[in-house]
């Protein structure tokens, strides 16, 4: 497309967006604000992600698009082609292995991640307190401060209520033993994946105005109590199309008779096990 | 008692206006002293409860915390995240309507467990039990830790409030017309349970009340307050027993009165 | 065997493609052209500019055109291609005073310097469905009554007040104010960021802010002290030069809305103003940023700030449509991760609660 600077971003912009990221990997975990554009997609689809993947996007690059794991969803695809239309030279591919760059809404990858890979998460809502404090000048002193018995409280209550944590997604972690900080949406099953992770994971909330980072090898540990410990849950099942019994599992309907079934969220992972398996068998 | 106070005011100022609340006040609190500030509405006591406990910057003046460590700290001085770290650890506050000091959707036991996590507990049990003791302390039955105060009547608020601020057993704890608001029947079984609590566990109080009866039954020492200015101090038995200024006398024989 | 079925590139290709046609209709019907939807659909034009904060009436009416109609999704169109214009210059503060009025109503003053001018206005229209409008060739009468020459002078009704002391005044700064399209509010905001925001707020949201302080929620006794209409020159010092160059003109409303203030101690009583400003002829608009503007003043004048309209976050946080709109519509986008997750823990706790009701005792201890 031509008419628009590489990846979209006027280079002004980018080099905005790259200061904030830097004070975002300094100070692991405290969101940064930043001067979020108007992007050509809506907001709450991935113009965080987007502004910080064009930001941090070079013509080397091999750029792999997930959106609940899969890279054939359509905000996935869509936001996929986006970049090959805007950064001309940009590789991309649907391998984790592969990719240098992985902008994802709501799942970390099963192939663990290495060192030089950066993780670009989309986040609707940074704030993690929100719920519990909607007023943004609040949260702010709150997290200046670490006063973040109220996020306590909050799964006290849970567990008071439910006998368990009710949280399953967005868990909220603390960065660093320092700050307060959503994982983004992503089911409480990939949360351990962010704890000590090769790669630098960066997060960006278009809509909010903020970005926030975990640099590699941070400590990054979900919000629990000693004695009803952090238990990450998946489906009690395994793929049917590749077998695993350790990926997280999307469940699919089959029938309006209660039929349904397993199969992986992350499509390369299962891809992969189905080759292999194809080729273990030939 | 200590040879330094736990909490020292001097020459305290504060202005809104032309009105004078705080007109050069100066104050000593004695660690495990109660002291009760009476005076009637307008007098300036709760505006010299909020200058004391750091809330409200005084004009001139200052106030100084001393620390268990035997150092004093400026209370007016330090960082508001010192001051706040102070306010849920070795000091309390305990508010008039309580639901300015509850959660009101909280569970009690999220109530009183919530201080216990803001100083880092994190044994989920180990907070249940002591926020369960701590109900059964200020006599609200165990069965109810799941309830939300929304539920309590306004005497068990009130309990449960205290509850709240000393289940980290507080040093110094700052307490605004604490039965204001009940009927007389519960003030009275509140007065004795604050009193016990108090004894028990040592603690220093600042006591802001128009009630003298409750000054009687709390405080060893008071401090009565008139537009702005402290008009006389002294024992508790020896204020009331022999009221020196025409005010305190007035103040005094409304109440025998009553 | 059953496979799960996620969208694809085909998918979209062949969706956005339905859409072009969806939005062309009937081909036997001809097409609409965008200088049509310039001249006769302007209101929607100009609200897609003020939303859009791009005053381009060309490209409002391709944007109205492309969004078969939708203002936000015409806004947004401008919003997202506004944000890769090259910013040459800042303009000067456009002086609303030395307007070419073509509407001005004050409804302070029965008659003032200047006059009432009614102009082209719905008010006082009947709101008959006009049927004389379906049939082709509908020729207006022309209007009578010329429209008021350039030099007709119009002092503020304001500036009215403010010489008799009556009007709170307000504080002149050239101190330049940010720009809420590249730096992130946070709160509290200055009035100018209050204002920018509020300039491109969602005029639905603003309407019914407004409407809700003036039943109670928030208490302004509010008059239009001045509504004007017209064009403004837009003028810039472009560095080079540094001399006033006159680049433009664009079609403006502002309002002026006069409340009463009570005074405070240090203060007598007297009127403080909202103001609003709104590319085009959006005269609704503009009467409800005033409102809100002065509703969000509030605290600086020292009253009691407890309703909706009075809080600048909520307000602010959730004008924007554009935003607003995008962080909605997402929740089409796929959430079965999140939603596995939901449900793996509901049917935990749902196993938990019926463990509990087999052996209640057991379950209590080993909870406490």
């Amino acid at each position: 497309m031509s008419g628009y600077n590489f990846a979209y971003l006027d280079e002004g912009t980018k080099r905005m967006i790259r200061r904030a990221l830097l004070k975002a990997v300094a100070v692991p975990g405290f969101q940064v604000p930043f001067g979020s554009r108007e992007m050509p997609l809506p907001y709450g689809w991935g113009t965080g992600g987007i502004q910080v993947t064009a930001a941090v996007i070079g013509p080397d690059d091999t750029l792999k698009v997930i959106d609940q794991g899969a890279d054939d969803t359509t905000n996935a695809v869509s936001i996929r082609r986006f970049f090959a239309r805007v950064a001309p030279g940009l590789r991309t591919t649907e391998s984790t292995a592969e990719a240098t760059v992985i902008q994802t809404r709501h799942r970390i990858p099963e192939t663990p991640l290495r060192e030089g890979q950066v993780m670009v998460y989309q986040v609707p809502q940074p704030e993690p307190l929100f719920r519990l404090e909607p007023r943004r000048a609040e949260t702010r002193r709150l997290h200046a401060l670490a006063d973040y018995g109220l996020m306590q409280v909050k799964l006290y209550e849970d567990i008071a209520r439910h006998g368990r944590v009710a949280s399953s997604y967005d868990h909220p972690v603390m960065v660093g033993d320092r700050y307060l900080m959503s994982p983004s949406p992503i089911p409480s099953f990939d949360n351990p994946k962010m704890h000590m992770s090769p790669a630098l994971q960066l997060f960006g909330a278009g809509r909010e105005r903020r970005l926030y980072a975990v640099p590699p090898y941070t400590a990054v540990r979900s919000l629990d109590f000693e004695d009803h410990p952090f238990v990450p849950l998946r489906a009690n099942g395994r793929c049917t199309l590749c077998g695993s019994g350790e990926s997280y599992l999307d469940e699919v309907v089959t029938d309006d008779r209660g039929g349904r079934m397993f199969v992986c969220s992350d499509t390369d992972y299962c891809g992969t096990r189905q080759a292999r398996m194809k080729e273990a068998a030939e | 008692m200590n040879d330094e106070p736990i909490l020292s005011a001097r020459g305290l100022r504060l202005s809104f206006g032309a009105v004078r609340a705080l007109d050069d006040v100066s104050i000593d609190l004695w660690p495990g002293e109660v002291l009760a500030i009476v005076g009637e509405s307008g007098s300036g006591k709760s505006t010299l409860l909020r200058v004391l406990a750091g809330e409200t910057r005084p004009d001139a003046g200052s106030v100084t915390y001393g620390d268990p460590q035997g150092g004093t700290r400026d209370v007016h001085g330090m960082t508001e995240a010192a001051r706040r770290r102070l306010a849920r650890t070795e000091w309390g506050f305990v508010h008039q309507d309580p639901r300015d000091g509850l959660r009101m959707a909280v569970s009690a036991g999220g109530n009183v467990g919530e201080r216990l996590m803001a100083v880092g507990d994190r044994h989920y049990g180990n907070i249940r039990e002591e926020a369960a003791r701590w109900l059964e302390r200020v006599e609200i039955p165990r069965s109810r830790i799941d309830d939300a105060p929304r539920l309590f009547s306004g005497g068990m608020r009130q309990r449960l409030q205290i509850a709240r601020t000393l289940v980290t057993r507080p040093r110094l704890v700052f307490m605004d017309e604490p039965t204001g608001g009940l009927d007389v029947s519960v003030q009275a079984r509140l007065l004795d349970l604050i009193r016990a609590l108090v004894a028990d566990l040592g603690i220093a109080v600042i006591l802001v009340t128009h009630d003298i009866a409750a000054a009687r039954l709390l405080a060893h020492r008071m401090v009565v307050m008139r537009q702005g200015r402290v008009v006389e101090e002294g024992l508790t038995d020896r204020v009331l027993d022999d009221p020196r200024h025409p005010y305190t006398q007035l103040l005094v024989s409304s109440v025998l009165a009553a | 065997m059953y496979v799960a079925v996620k969208g694809g590139e085909t998918a979209i290709a062949n969706a956005h493609a339905w859409l072009d046609e969806a939005r062309r209709g009937d081909p036997s019907v001809p097409e609409l052209t965008t200088d049509q939807v310039a001249e006769q659909l302007t209101l929607a034009v100009d609200r897609a500019m003020s939303e859009g904060s791009l005053y381009d009436p060309g490209l409002g009416a391709l944007a109205v055109k492309q969004a078969r109609g939708d203002g936000i999704e015409a806004a947004f169109l401008l919003r997202a291609y506004r944000t890769t214009l090259p910013r040459f210059a800042a303009s000067l503060p456009v002086d609303t005073g030395a307007m070419a009025v073509r509407r001005r109503v004050s409804a302070t003053y029965k008659d003032l310097p200047g006059g009432q001018v009614l102009g082209p206005t719905f008010d006082y229209t009947h709101r008959l469905l006009d049927f004389a409008l379906a049939a082709e060739g509908y020729a207006p009468a022309r209007s009578e009554e010329a429209e008021p020459g350039e030099d007709a002078a119009f002092p503020r009704v304001t500036g009215l007040l403010a010489g008799e002391g009556l009007m709170a005044p307000e504080v002149a700064s050239d101190e330049e104010p940010a720009d809420v399209t590249r730096t992130p509010t946070t709160y509290p905001a200055t009035r100018a960021l209050r204002l920018q925001r509020l300039a491109r707020g969602d005029e639905g949201f603003l309407l019914g802010m407004a409407y809700s302080t003036q039943r109670g929620y928030g208490n302004s006794h509010p008059f239009v002290g001045e509504l004007r209409q017209g064009s403004v020159a837009v003028t810039i010092v472009p560095e080079e030069l540094g001399f006033e160059i006159e680049i433009g003109e664009i079609e403006v409303t502002e309002c002026e809305m006069v409340n009463q203030f009570k005074g405070s101690r240090s203060e007598p009583p007297q009127f403080t103003r909202g103001y609003g400003l709104t590319f085009g002829r959006l005269e609704r608009r503009a009467m409800s940023m005033a409102l809100v503007d002065r509703a969000l003043r509030a605290e600086e004048l020292g009253e009691d700030a407890t309703a909706p309209a009075q809080d600048e976050e909520f307000v602010l946080n959730h004008s924007d449509n554009i935003e607003a709109t995008g962080f909605l519509e997402h929740l089409k986008l796929p959430h079965y991760v999140d939603f596995q997750s939901e449900l793996e823990s509901v049917r935990a706790m749902r196993a938990q609660v019926e463990a509990e009701r087999a052996a209640p005792q057991a379950f209590k201890e080993a909870a406490e």
